[in-house]
């Protein structure tokens, strides 16, 4: 029988992925080194190869500069919801297909779990939890609770990043719009016809208050 | 005189029909709908900022302080043998910040029944060096033969799945030979066909899980499950410790679809691994893990041969039904007959055919979707080919001593009005180019009449502050929001003035959320808590107020005599009058205050493009019983809810299996296709309240999508799909089978 564990074969990592393909960033990188030792992301970015132990960095989340210290592997996800307790995200299916875990970058929607934290440096990021001031609601936000576009609620902090992101660029939207920005999204309860009418309801807001 | 009433209870995550002796006491009701402040109308659920900011905590979202988070290590095989011993983990030990390592070999071995079967896990500092641990565990495994496909499974020298039964286990015949063949004698014309529904995943998206943290010998778990009771139970037995010790906590969580009843393998290893480790673990199984792992919906394939004389009445049924449970068992309701409706010639069979895929686990209306899909398909023929209006021929069809014909009747009526059913095409299929419109129509049956045993907690404090706990769990049908609104209407205050409290096996008991028996089970409890409270408030002010308690009435946030408006009191003024303790009141559940049994009908209306095969949903008018509506708001959502599950059964969703090696092929969330925001069709939803009882509603909705979906398909196009999900290649196919078909 043959001695390898056959499962890899079919369950291929997207992090043993990126490692085994290499990207500029972590492709070189041979040599371990210690945290403290380890150059910060952003100035190894350039030439300098980094990992594979933890190397500190410095990013941007909803307007706040956050100091963490992860492997070069990790996921922006995984440093939200593992490092800094910004779970508003969600690890669902791990490899960019269900939009649970999506995030502004930049003001454009992303898939945390398809982005190394690494490559989040230097970037804006905006989370779900960053979208409501600090003792309300978003738009967005208040129309899911008022049409209860939501239903166990794992999905829904992806489709709030979403359509507060569509709604960022188009204030106006139609329903075929609002089904766009959402395809991307997967719910299984399917609150979907309760998004589209939250979504509509948030743009009326939107454009209300300007 | 206690008195005995019919409800369905959930058995290992399926509906058993049973019946309960429950105490006659003084009639109670939920009032009339008309005056009813908050009962029957939409209220936002109390759970929605939370949800949509993102500060809810799921279990997958609890971090606790040296918290580490574990892997399990799965088999590759379909079967094999683990023999003690086999499992190498001295390399995963070596890499630094692996805390604890768990091997399923033990003292005897393990046989692996399915390529997922749990081996080993492991906890360390990171997921990512969990998930380094398992890889390097080395596993020494004696592969066995085993068997993926059911036809195969039935083959005479088939490798045997279970080690003590055959892997096909017929049920008891239902009917004779000789009555059947009276039947077919009467009918005028017959049908034959086999039909077929897949296989499904549930994927809950917040994958099977829990928080497990050791206090000594107190165990805390944070689970994501639809039984907190249940599975306090389940750990205090599987850990050998007695149950005052565990605490079980669910303030919310990410679906269950009924999946999530026990505390299962990966719960037990969680919470050994925290006590190897002497941290807190966490272990929520991965996607790969959670579409793999040990819970499916059973696919189902009937063969049939039914009669109907040119009256409309069926007379002849028989049928053969299998179901593919992998190494689960499962009956579905058209194993006995024809499903919903009446003929009183049948012969039938189910059979429960075992292969080496994972076991099948309650899928909401476990059963029911696939027998309607069945069942429907060859009642649909029949009425075609009787020549008859298909709602016309159900209604003909239905059961006359049941009390729900007479709504499935009026729903029909309904819908057939709110679709248009008179734009249908008269004969299957007459439209011209490639694009076909049609519709179709299903029923649906459920029962969701919840049970005894519910606890429900109420206090009132001093400063008029209200708390109402339990320790059901709300899996995003809304209880927590449903539980405050009966406390609100019944002692008068705004909903937002009652605090609920669920999700913890530190308050009163509450049963698993299974067979849509959540709602019906608790509200009642509530409700007689809520009434035992007003009760003593009314006590206790009646004297003050220079009244009786009887002439007391609560509402507008105040308390005052039914006769005298002038002697009245704030709620907070009269809560200030009660002794320190406040008030505490218990509710337990009353049998008048919900009904078993719920109908439903729905249409679709499809468009077919028959060059390419491709099915879009157009419309789906539901209407539907709910018996007594508490939230009018989640409810119409579970309704949604169900019709989008079952476009997915009807078009989407599929379970693949590789026949070389029994794995799944599609353990994902791009491949396994779920309804996502581009099918979604205008969704028209009525709610049918045929009297004032309480019936739940979770799976009801599911039931009949897919088989009206598919009946419109053939009304569009004249094709019958055999199979489900009706994907292109297979309207394709079957079009080019079938004479007279367009393709």
């Amino acid at each position: 029988m043959e001695e390898r564990d056959s499962r890899d074969l079919t369950r291929v990592s997207r992090r043993g992925f990126i490692r085994g393909v290499g990207t500029g960033l972590v492709g070189s990188a041979l040599l371990g080194g210690t945290a403290e030792e380890a150059p910060e992301a952003e100035a190894a970015a350039a030439n300098e190869s980094m990992g594979p132990g933890p190397v500190p960095m410095t990013l941007t989340i909803n307007g706040q500069e956050k100091k963490v210290t992860a492997e070069p592997r990790t996921t922006l996800l995984s440093v939200l919801r593992n490092d800094l307790d910004l779970t508003g995200a969600k690890l669902v299916c791990d490899r960019g297909s269900c939009g649970a875990c999506t995030v502004m970058v930049d003001g454009k929607t992303a898939y945390s779990c398809m982005m190394l934290a690494v490559d989040a440096v230097g970037k804006k990021i905006t989370t779900v939890e960053g979208l409501a001031p600090s003792n309300g609601l978003d738009p967005v936000q208040a129309a899911f609770v008022e049409k209860d576009a939501l239903m166990c609620g794992f999905c829904t902090p992806g489709f709030v990043v979403s359509v507060r992101a569509l709604l960022n660029k188009n204030k106006d939207p139609t329903l075929d719009d609002v089904k766009e920005a959402c395809a991307g999204n997967i719910c299984r309860c399917g609150t979907y016809p309760r998004v589209f009418e939250a979504a509509l309801a948030a743009a009326e807001t939107v454009r209300k208050v300007g | 005189m206690p008195k005995k009433i019919k409800t369905t209870v959930i058995e290992n995550g399926f509906e058993k029909e049973v019946e309960i002796e429950v105490p006659d006491g003084p009639p109670v009701s939920w009032g009339d709908p008309n005056t009813n402040r908050i009962i029957g109308r939409s209220i936002p659920r109390f759970d929605g900022p939370d949800k949509v900011t993102g500060r809810a905590k799921y279990t997958y979202d609890v971090n606790l302080p040296g918290m580490l988070h574990a892997r399990v290590l799965r088999s590759p095989y379909a079967a094999a043998r683990l023999e003690p011993g086999s499992v190498d983990v001295s390399e995963a030990k070596k890499i630094p910040g692996v805390k604890a390592i768990i091997t399923l070999d033990g003292q005897t071995g393990k046989t692996l029944r399915y390529a997922g079967d749990e081996v080993a896990a492991v906890a360390a500092t990171t997921p990512e060096i969990a998930e380094d641990a398992i890889r390097a565990i080395k596993v020494n495994y004696k592969p066995l033969p085993f068997v993926v496909k059911p036809e195969k499974a039935a083959e005479a020298n088939a490798p045997q799945v279970q080690n003590n039964q055959p892997n096909v286990v017929p049920s008891a015949v239902q009917g004779k030979d000789e009555d059947v063949a009276k039947g077919f004698a009467a009918s005028a014309v017959t049908v034959e066909g086999t039909f077929e529904s897949q296989v499904r995943l549930h994927c809950c998206l917040e994958t099977h899980g829990h928080v497990c943290k050791w206090d000594g010998d107190r165990l805390t778990v944070w689970a994501s499950t639809q039984n907190v009771h249940g599975v306090r139970q389940e750990f205090a037995n599987g850990l050998k410790i007695p149950q005052d010790r565990v605490r079980v906590i669910t303030e919310h969580m990410g679906g269950g679809f009924g999946s999530k009843f026990g505390a299962r393998t990966e719960g037990i290893l969680c919470a050994q691994l925290a006590k190897e480790a002497g941290a807190p673990v966490k272990l929520m199984l991965t996607r790969w893990d959670e579409q793999c792992g040990n819970q499916n919906g059973p696919g189902a394939k009937g063969k049939f041969k039914a009669g109907a004389s040119q009256d409309g009445k069926i007379q002849a049924w028989q049928s053969a039904v299998e179901v593919y449970g992998g190494t689960g068992r499962a009956n579905i309701p058209a194993s006995s007959g024809p499903y919903i409706y009446d003929t009183a010639n049948v012969k039938a069979q189910g059979f429960s055919v075992f292969t080496n895929t994972g076991a099948n686990a309650a899928l909401r209306a476990p059963g029911h979707p696939q027998a309607s899909f069945l069942t429907e398909s060859v009642v649909d023929e029949l009425a075609y080919k009787v020549g008859m209006d298909p709602l016309e021929f159900r209604s003909r069809n239905l059961k006359e001593n049941d009390p729900k014909t007479a709504w499935w009747r009026e729903e029909m009526r309904i819908g057939a009005q709110r679709i248009g059913w008179d734009r249908r095409n008269k004969t299957p299929g007459m439209g011209t180019g490639p694009k076909r419109r049609g519709m179709g129509v299903a029923l649906s049956t459920w029962g969701g009449g919840g049970s005894t045993g519910t606890i429900v907690d109420l206090t009132i404090a001093r400063d008029g502050t209200v708390v109402v706990s339990t320790g059901t769990q709300d899996l995003g049908t809304g209880v927590r929001t449903l539980v405050a609104m009966i406390v609100a209407e019944e002692l008068g205050l705004p909903v937002q003035a009652v605090t609920p409290r669920i999700g913890d096996s530190d308050y009163g008991f509450s049963q698993g959320s299974g067979g849509s028996n959540t709602t019906p089970s608790v509200a009642p409890a509530v409700k007689m808590a809520a009434v035992d409270a007003k009760d003593k408030l009314a006590a206790a002010l009646a004297g003050p107020l220079g009244t009786k308690p009887e002439n007391l009435v609560f509402g507008d946030s105040k308390i005052t005599a039914k006769d005298d408006p002038g002697k009245s009191m704030s709620f907070k003024q009269a809560c200030q009058r009660l002794p320190m303790r406040g008030i505490t009141a218990r509710g337990e559940w009353n049998s008048d205050l919900r009904q078993s049994g719920v109908a439903g009908v729905q249409f679709a209306e499809v468009e077919v493009d028959v060059e390419t095969g491709k099915t879009r949903v157009l419309k789906v008018v539901a209407v539907q019983d709910c018996g007594r509506v508490i939230n009018r708001l989640t409810t119409e959502s579970q309704i949604n809810g169900g019709i989008v599950q079952g476009i997915a059964q009807a078009l989407l969703e599929k379970r693949a299996e590789d026949n070389l090696t029994g794995r799944i092929l599609n353990p994902n969330l791009e491949e396994y296709k779920l309804t996502g925001a581009m099918e979604i069709p205008e969704i028209e939803i009525h709610l049918y309240e045929p009297h004032g009882r309480v019936s739940g509603i979770g799976e009801p909705a599911v039931v009949p999508t897919s088989s009206a979906i598919a009946n419109a398909i053939y009304n569009a196009t004249g094709v019958r799909v055999p199979s489900l999900p009706a994907t292109p290649d297979v309207f394709l196919a079957a079009a080019a089978a079938q004479k007279g078909g367009h393709a």
